[in-house]
């Protein structure tokens, strides 16, 4: 056989995988859709075709990079939502935040230094701000921005069945909501319950937003330095400016939150994450991060009157002097954190760079640590799982994972 | 001044077809470039037509393709492209002043750019002025970037959002060759305007020397009244190849204004190397890229936006199978791969003393058919992996293109 023989049965050879790859079908060449419980985004059931439309707008506000000329700062903490929450998940220590000046429920006594939060970062030509002498401070991590929308519809009066401040039951914990006072634009819910004219805060790890629409444009605002309608003070300025984000934009964002669907559970029928879950409950981690919560009625279909399974009691509860750093908000107490839900847990890794970042600040690099750090009302608990054997610590961690 | 020049060319064009209606042999093909042309002669080194005996050549080219792509199995389904028109127009006023201009309409008319029109004065074939709009020569495909020389659709990532490509701009500088037996050298040395703030402040998140592209203000006035200078040594050994070796790099932000200082001088640096050679006894082409970028970035800045960038590309061209059909008597079927990587946020967090990431990965294998050399039909397949600067699960794309671009 010639160079030319072999050249004439190299290009038929090359052709012919040539016609395979054409007539492949699409689907066996090109990457496919991880599993819808591997990944975070995705919407509740049920969205209408109007409801989902504004949920895709809201998708592009998420994402939406700001920069000078569209506003950003001058001085802000990141660019964007989607920085902060990587693929909807728990945030980065690079991307935290940190907030300061005050110590009890008497309010911030530096909100005209830059209070309540430090815009550590600064737009070319700024100078970024820094902490004031004498304020104590606290950082916290992104948290994650999935089933929002369901915590959101909890009634007022399922979160205050479910505190305790008297522990009348006695088993040491004694959960209790943050009354908070509620920004100007922000409407209380028809059946909210109010105590001397304050509301109960449920997003944020004080839990010192109201609702989604709160929580939203004080990110915009504190986190970007994006005035609204909403929330006109420039936060460098301190005067009030024309809005550089539409109203219409940020209540796409608000909708895409609160229809972003609850994380899915993984292998929930393999009995290690079943003997895991139980280990869980005889731990009484399960009297703070409640297994289901149900929501109250809801104009959006997927909400309205639906059981789930986040993980939290959305009460603030004491978490012992370790995890204590010296700042509050609302009434809460400096030594009092609102119950992380857990739901997702297992995914934080995936939007954390590879490895997780727990607790409000991301001090606990493991879900162990995590526990290990737990004090105040969560001692018993702690201690609960300090004595299970190492078998039963890894089925109880691996339950959490499948969360 | 684009719609001069387009007036111009049309008129070109349309006395082009008047002398074409009366005699096709007026018109005839420049020469091909000879073995020692490098990537320096790109700007010439294309088919002109000329008309008769003007001194005018005109030419251009065209690409159209298809677009199937997914991205962790979402598809916005397939569309088609026409992602460039571009034309040239040159002439000799005299044996030693020549006049060159590259128009480019991207993607229909959404992007109309002058990307290259500049005078060239021959003092000595080592010693040339060349002023107006030039291209930067930073690495080699932003020197030789005609989509009919590539049997790949899409351009290299590290030669269009890094470096960036078809970046220029309003200067003037010198350049020459100088030729032995077995060597050529070339260099390339100019001033121009430079970047803009835009490079850290931009839509992108992260450093986008890319992102200066947007600001056609460069073309009027420099953004801080400091030029930046880009220059490139290239050798070439006739049985080896051709490496080139290029620097670009000035103050990039506006620190001063009226007389006040606003801010510390910034400056960006980029650095890139790129070979090419073909294998005498397989005829296989090697083209490879690689660039450095640093910039100067305040310490209070976001973090997603990198002060130092790397990334690059290999091409390997293989043509299999060259016969004569349905009348090319040339034609030439090629199969080739890309690989590229680009790294836009090298670093580590100061947080976490973790690595950032922010990179991508992408290789292309691509079958492609020559009927004549400036024509190239294309079946491209990308597979790429695009993590963010955290280092969170890759998003995993996968493109499938088909396509044609040719010289006119």
């Amino acid at each position: 056989m010639n160079t030319k023989d072999k050249m004439n049965i190299l290009f038929r050879a090359l052709l012919i995988s040539a016609i395979g790859f054409l007539s492949a079908s699409c689907e066996k060449i090109l990457p496919s859709s991880p599993e819808e419980n591997e990944v975070l985004d995705g919407t509740i059931d049920a969205l209408s075709t109007a409801e989902t439309a504004k949920f895709l707008r809201g998708d592009g506000a998420f994402t939406r990079v700001f920069t000078s000329s569209t506003g950003l700062g001058p001085l802000f903490v990141s660019n964007s939502c989607i920085s902060c929450h990587a693929g909807d998940g728990k945030g980065h220590p690079s991307t935290s935040l940190v907030r300061f000046g005050q110590i009890n429920e008497m309010g911030n006594q530096f909100m005209n230094q830059g209070g309540p939060q430090l815009q550590h970062r600064a737009v070319v030509g700024f100078m970024p701000e820094t902490i004031p002498s004498g304020a104590t401070h606290s950082t916290f991590i992104a948290p994650a921005n999935t089933g929002l929308g369901f915590l959101e519809a909890v009634s007022d009066a399922d979160i205050l069945a479910l505190s305790d401040p008297e522990d009348k039951n006695n088993d040491g914990i004694s959960g209790v909501p943050n009354w908070i006072e509620l920004a100007d634009f922000v409407k209380p819910k028809s059946n909210a319950i109010s105590k001397n004219g304050k509301y109960i805060g449920r997003f944020g790890r004080k839990a010192g937003a109201y609702n989604l629409l709160n929580q939203t444009v004080n990110a915009y605002n504190q986190d970007m330095g994006i005035v609204s309608s909403f929330s006109a003070k420039d936060t460098f300025s301190g005067e009030n400016q024309e809005p550089e984000v539409s109203d219409n934009e940020i209540m796409d964002l608000v909708l895409y939150l609160q229809t972003l669907k609850a994380p899915l559970q993984r292998n929930v029928a393999n009995q290690d994450i079943k003997d895991g879950k139980a280990l869980f409950v005889k731990s009484q981690c399960s009297s703070c991060h409640i297994p289901q919560m149900t929501t109250g009625s809801s104009s959006i279909a997927g909400l309205n009157n639906k059981t789930f399974a986040a993980y939290t009691d959305l009460l603030m509860h004491d978490m012992g002097k370790a995890l204590d750093d010296n700042y509050t908000e609302g009434t809460a107490k400096t030594y009092e954190w609102r119950t992380t839900p857990l739901w997702g847990l297992g995914l934080s890794k995936d939007s954390q760079g590879g490895k997780v970042h727990l607790l409000h600040d991301g001090r606990a690099k493991s879900i162990d640590e995590a526990i290990s750090l737990h004090g105040g009302e969560a001692v018993n608990s702690r201690e609960k799982y300090s004595a299970l054997s190492t078998n039963e610590k890894q089925l109880l961690i691996k339950f959490l994972e499948s969360l | 001044m684009v719609k001069q020049y387009i007036s111009v060319i049309l008129v070109s064009l349309i006395s082009h077809s008047v002398f074409a209606q009366i005699d096709s042999t007026l018109f005839k093909r420049k020469p091909k470039a000879d073995s020692g042309k490098m990537n320096i002669d790109a700007v010439y080194n294309r088919p002109f037509l000329q008309v008769g005996r003007t001194p005018l050549g005109i030419g251009g080219y065209a690409e159209l393709n298809t677009n199937y792509g997914v991205t962790d199995g979402i598809s916005e389904g397939l569309s088609f492209q026409m992602r460039r028109m571009t034309l040239f127009l040159g002439g000799s006023l005299h044996s030693k002043i020549k006049f060159m201009s590259e128009i480019e309409f991207e993607d229909g008319t959404k992007e109309i750019n002058i990307e290259f029109a500049a005078l060239d004065f021959q003092f000595d074939n080592f010693f040339n002025f060349r002023g107006g709009i030039v291209v930067n020569p930073i690495g080699a495909f932003n020197q030789n970037h005609d989509g009919p020389k590539w049997e790949f659709i899409d351009r290299p990532i590290s030669a269009t959002q890094l470096l960036p490509a078809t970046f220029s701009n309003v200067g003037m500088g010198i350049y020459g060759k100088k030729y032995t037996k077995q060597w050529v050298l070339a260099y390339e040395a100019y001033l121009t305007n430079g970047f803009d703030e835009t490079i850290i402040d931009n839509e992108f998140s992260r450093t986008s020397l890319s992102a200066a592209k947007a600001n056609k203000d460069r073309f009027e006035e420099s953004s801080n009244g400091k030029p930046l200078f880009t220059g490139k040594v290239a050798i070439r050994n006739r049985k080896i190849g051709e490496l080139g070796l290029s620097y670009m790099g000035g103050i990039y932000n506006k620190f001063q204004d009226d007389g006040f200082v606003l801010a510390p001088k910034r400056a960006l640096n980029v650095f890139a190397i790129d070979f090419n050679t073909v294998l005498k006894k397989t005829k296989t082409t090697i083209t490879a890229e690689w660039a450095w970028i640093n910039v100067d970035l305040p310490s209070s800045y976001a973090v997603q936006y990198g002060s130092k960038q790397n990334g690059g590309f290999v091409d390997v061209v293989q043509p299999v199978f060259k016969k004569p059909i349905i009348g090319f008597s040339n034609s030439t079927f090629y199969v080739s791969c890309r690989l590229e990587r680009v790294d836009w946020n090298t670093g580590k967090f100061i947080e976490t003393s973790t690595k950032m990431y922010d990179e991508t990965f992408s290789i292309m294998p691509a079958l492609s058919w020559r009927p004549i050399s400036s024509t190239v039909i294309r079946l491209n397949y990308r597979r790429q992996k695009q993590r963010d600067f955290l280092g969170n699960p890759p998003a995993n794309i996968g493109i499938i293109q088909f396509g044609v671009s040719s010289y006119f």
